[in-house]
């Protein structure tokens, strides 16, 4: 970091905020918990701000070079623009020369050079870190078009949202994420806590992200992977240690069985959701659903289309394609009493 | 013909008049068909990709008004897919690659003073194979069963990604598609490249030296062997995922154990070039207009022609920045952003030349003039947020969202199609031996630069606020709302600019200005000619003795042949 403040300059700085302010105005009411706004130049986790520390130094090189380079094309269309008393004569023939060819190819060459070694320093920094044995690890896999999130340590299973604990200096705590895919390429990315990194099929991949502000950002799957390539949101929910513990918690515990509710429960048992969906031991355990063990206890379904609410859940399992068009979840064309009971069923799974 | 012209003898004297003037008329259009005129072929490539332009443009707009909105309802996910594919797909194939491909016809020959392309028919089954390519391609709306037995077109994506092409997750034939009639349209361009080759090795006229090229046909000629060098891999990937899909080989499909890494791989080491492949023949139109329009020779020619060596060899190296987030090893990503980070000085060593062009003369703001004024400062800017995309960690941010979509528009729009436009300003004086309109060129070029400006400059805030590309819908609230409005907006006024230019194409053709042999006093034997060029070219072969035959015509007391070493 002490190389990124170095080369900071004092004028690039100033252009650079302008920027900065113009992106930034879009996010205000971003205040609360929920980051929405993905901005790039909002960063709350350590590979994300060493990403920045080095965008800084790019933009600013970028932006004096656009400047000077511009500036001299401005002038040399104003200044040499024709004049009256041009026509019929021809301006002196020049054909080139070797001093100022040397010039212009030296220059940038060492503004390259600079720019190689700040890039290799700042890659093998973040691609190549040492991590405490006991740092946290989650498995990601990509799905169409839904992410299926497991605690191995932990030993559950979600989907869609992911939780980690924040870190501070006192009490660092690095998540290493395990990227997979059980079908096409996909890509995580959640812009203010790092970099994005592609799921694979047949090419295991890692990522880490290490947080330092409690809150829930979002992120999308940033490569094309199909019909419903828009719908497929991630949520990193930061906990305070404290949350998180508890959450893991909740999350081992096996589902709740409301008696209230057995009605849905035997149609989710009976009918063809569990061939996809699992609710703890009950059901498909290959992951071509999302698990919903505790359903309730994430923010979203359909990975972003819609709210854990009753309504959307109802509206979910009576039209999927309504919501997400060209999902992979079928109308199964319940009946009005079916859908209630289901719903009232999947509302208890907290 | 013969026959009907004996049984119309037999008629009355107007209906043989009539007759004639029928089979006049039918054998002009067979005439074109059957022609291998390299300024006729020249003609229908540029037409053919005018065509398809207008055509993938339209989908450009269809694609913006979707995106105008969050939530919008106006095309489905389906719809969307598809149209963003064959956007890219045709844009690059079938209008970028035709176009250059055109120009390079056309000019060449005159450039290098010769009667025609070293291999007329094979530039006839060149142009023929890429139009039927590229009527395969859009065929595949009415004839690819899609899901339900609709038709339907490849919804992939341009660079189409294994595993998402495999049988398991495109079904139907929308793929096969893709990769069939690509296949045909490159070799098309394979066809083209080597005659190009062939034509300036061989048929240049008497005291045309290499180094007395004009720089048009040195730059046209590098993208000529790069296209040999960088189709290959393309044809041989595609070949590989027919072979996936129709036989079951299993290079790209992961569920028997493929790879979707080699895809990329093979992809982009055509890909990449590609990139060059498009934009050096756009460095070409550059390095002849500044010229003239400036009144000076080109500043440092040996130097612009190593630049443009140097950019085909070392573009041969950089493809796998296209693949930073795919998790190489931190060797593997510094040495490509190190090869992606070279490439930026001989580029810039070739703004520099054209500014070193301008310097000291007097410089004449006709349409093509304007044109590779917006040129110089769009691509500047694409060069710049280049580099910024080669810095692996920060690409790691930029990768894949809407700052990519910016910078490759910044490219292939605000670089190639102005250049394209300028081209057309240029030399269709020659080409149809009238000028095209200069007001309405600079109301085109006027609305062109503020439209696309608006829609693509405001989607470098996008890609920096975690808006990631191929989306087809969004939620409010997360930022995006306000540029993509105005990035819609850009699209009226862009828009409005090719309705003018197409205006302007037609009108000028009936209307326009007597132009001369060299309208624009310009240097280069094409101007040496009558406008348009009778179908040999030249009466007598010409004879050359500097870099600008005609500016040593002109100025006999001061050639250039006195100063040139």
């Amino acid at each position: 970091m002490s190389l990124v403040r170095a080369v900071r300059l004092k004028t690039a700085r100033l252009l650079l905020a302008g920027i900065f302010l113009i992106l930034a105005s879009v996010s205000l009411g971003a205040e609360d918990r929920i980051h929405k706004v993905q901005n790039v130049f909002d960063p709350h986790s350590t590979p994300a701000h060493g990403i920045l520390g080095i965008a800084w130094i790019v933009l600013a090189i970028c932006a004096l070079i656009f400047v000077v380079v511009g500036s001299l094309l401005v002038y040399a269309i104003w200044r040499f623009r024709e004049k009256r008393g041009d026509q019929g004569t021809e301006p002196p023939q020049v054909y080139g020369s070797n001093q100022i060819e040397m010039a212009w190819t030296v220059i940038p060459l060492l503004i390259v050079l600079v720019l190689i070694l700040v890039t290799a320093r700042t890659t093998i920094e973040i691609d190549e870190p040492a991590f405490p044995a006991d740092a946290l690890q989650i498995q990601v896999v990509g799905h169409q078009w839904w992410w299926e999130v497991v605690y191995p340590e932990q030993g559950f299973i979600t989907a869609n949202e992911i939780h980690i604990p924040v870190s501070s200096e006192d009490d660092p705590r690095p998540a290493i994420i395990q990227l997979a895919s059980a079908d096409v390429a996909h890509s995580f990315w959640v812009p203010q806590l790092g970099g994005k990194r592609d799921l694979l099929p047949n090419h295991p991949n890692r990522m880490w992200i290490e947080p330092e502000q409690t809150g829930v950002y979002w992120g999308n799957c940033a490569e094309f992977c199909g019909t419903q390539h828009a719908n497929m949101l991630i949520r990193v929910v930061v906990d305070t240690p404290e949350e998180f513990e508890a959450w893991v918690l909740n999350q081992q515990r096996p589902p709740r069985e409301d008696p209230a509710v057995a009605g849905g429960r035997h149609i989710f048992e009976t009918m063809t959701c569990i061939n996809c969906h699992a609710v703890g031991e009950k059901g498909a355990q290959n992951g071509f659903g999302p698990d919903l063990t505790h359903l309730m206890t994430r923010g979203t379904i359909g990975a972003g289309v819609g709210e854990t609410s009753r309504d959307d859940l109802y509206q979910w399992l009576k039209d999927p394609d309504s919501m997400k068009p060209g999902c992979y979840m079928p109308d199964m064309k319940l009946s009005e009493r079916q859908l209630n009971k289901l719903t009232d069923y999947l509302t208890t799974l907290k | 013909m013969s026959t009907s012209d004996s049984n119309a003898s037999q008629g009355s004297i107007q209906s043989t008049e009539a007759l004639q003037a029928e089979a006049a008329s039918r054998s002009r259009i067979l005439e074109w068909i059957m022609t291998v005129d390299h300024k006729r072929l020249g003609i229908m490539y540029i037409l053919a990709g005018l065509v398809f332009f207008v055509v993938a443009g339209i989908m450009a707009a269809l694609i913006r008004i979707q995106l105008a909105v969050p939530h919008n309802h106006f095309l489905g996910p389906e719809v969307f897919n598809r149209m963003f594919t064959m956007h890219g797909t045709s844009m690059v194939f079938l209008f970028g690659m035709p176009t250059i491909a055109g120009l390079a016809n056309y000019l060449i020959p005159l450039m290098v003073g010769t009667r025609d392309m070293a291999f007329p028919r094979l530039n006839a089954f060149g142009f023929w194979i890429f139009l039927f390519g590229g009527c395969l391609l859009f065929y595949s709306y009415l004839g690819a069963p899609g899901i339900y037995g609709s038709g339907s077109a490849p919804d992939v994506g341009w660079f189409a990604y294994a595993p998402l092409t495999s049988k398991v997750f495109s079904r139907g034939h929308t793929v096969d598609y893709w990769a069939l009639s690509i296949l045909l349209t490159g070799i098309g361009s394979l066809a083209t490249a080597v005659n190009i080759i062939a034509t300036v090795f061989c048929l240049r006229c008497k005291g045309m030296t290499l180094f007395r090229l004009p720089l048009f046909v040195w730059m046209v000629l590098v993208t000529a062997f790069l296209m040999v060098l960088a189709l290959p891999p393309l044809s041989a990937a595609q070949i590989m995922l027919l072979l996936d899909r129709f036989l079951g080989a299993g290079f790209f499909d992961t569920q028997t154990g493929g790879s979707a890494v080699i895809w990329q791989h093979f992809f982009w080491i055509f890909g990449h070039p590609e990139v060059y492949i498009l934009i050096l023949p756009g460095f070409a139109v550059v390095s002849e207009i500044i010229p003239v329009f400036s009144r000076k020779p080109i500043f440092g020619y040996p130097v612009m022609v190593a630049a443009s060596i140097m950019i085909t060899f070392i573009s041969l190296g950089v493809w796998a920045h296209h693949m930073f987030t795919i998790g190489m090893t931190s060797v593997g990503n510094v040495f490509f952003a190190t090869s992606t980070l070279l490439i930026a000085i001989p580029t810039g060593i070739k703004i520099f030349n054209w500014l070193g062009t301008m310097w000291g003369g007097s410089l004449r703001f006709e349409p093509p003039m304007l044109f590779c004024m917006g040129f110089l400062f769009q691509f500047l800017a694409a060069g710049l947020t280049g580099v910024m995309l080669a810095i692996v960690p920060f690409d790691w941010q930029l990768s894949d969202s809407y700052f990519v979509v910016a910078h490759f528009h910044y490219v292939l729009v605000g670089g190639l199609l102005f250049t394209v436009f300028a081209a057309v300003y240029y030399w269709y004086p020659k080409v149809t031996g009238r000028m095209l309109g200069g007001r309405i060129g600079k109301w085109h070029f006027w609305l062109l630069v503020v439209g696309f400006n608006l829609t693509f400059g405001v989607q470098h805030f996008l890609g920096l606020l975690g808006m990631p590309r191929r989306i087809y819908t969004y939620e409010a609230g997360r930022g995006w709302e306000l540029w993509n409005m105005i990035s819609t907006i850009g699209v009226v006024f862009q828009a409005a600019a090719i309705l003018l230019f197409v205006y302007n194409l037609v009108h000028s053709w009936y209307r326009g200005k007597q132009a001369g042999p060299d309208p624009w006093d310009a240097w280069t034997l094409e101007w040496a000619t009558s406008s348009p060029p009778p179908s040999y070219n030249f009466r007598q072969l010409p004879e050359v003795g500097s870099r600008r035959p005609l500016w040593d015509l002109k100025h006999p007391d001061d050639p250039d042949w006195y100063h040139e070493e």
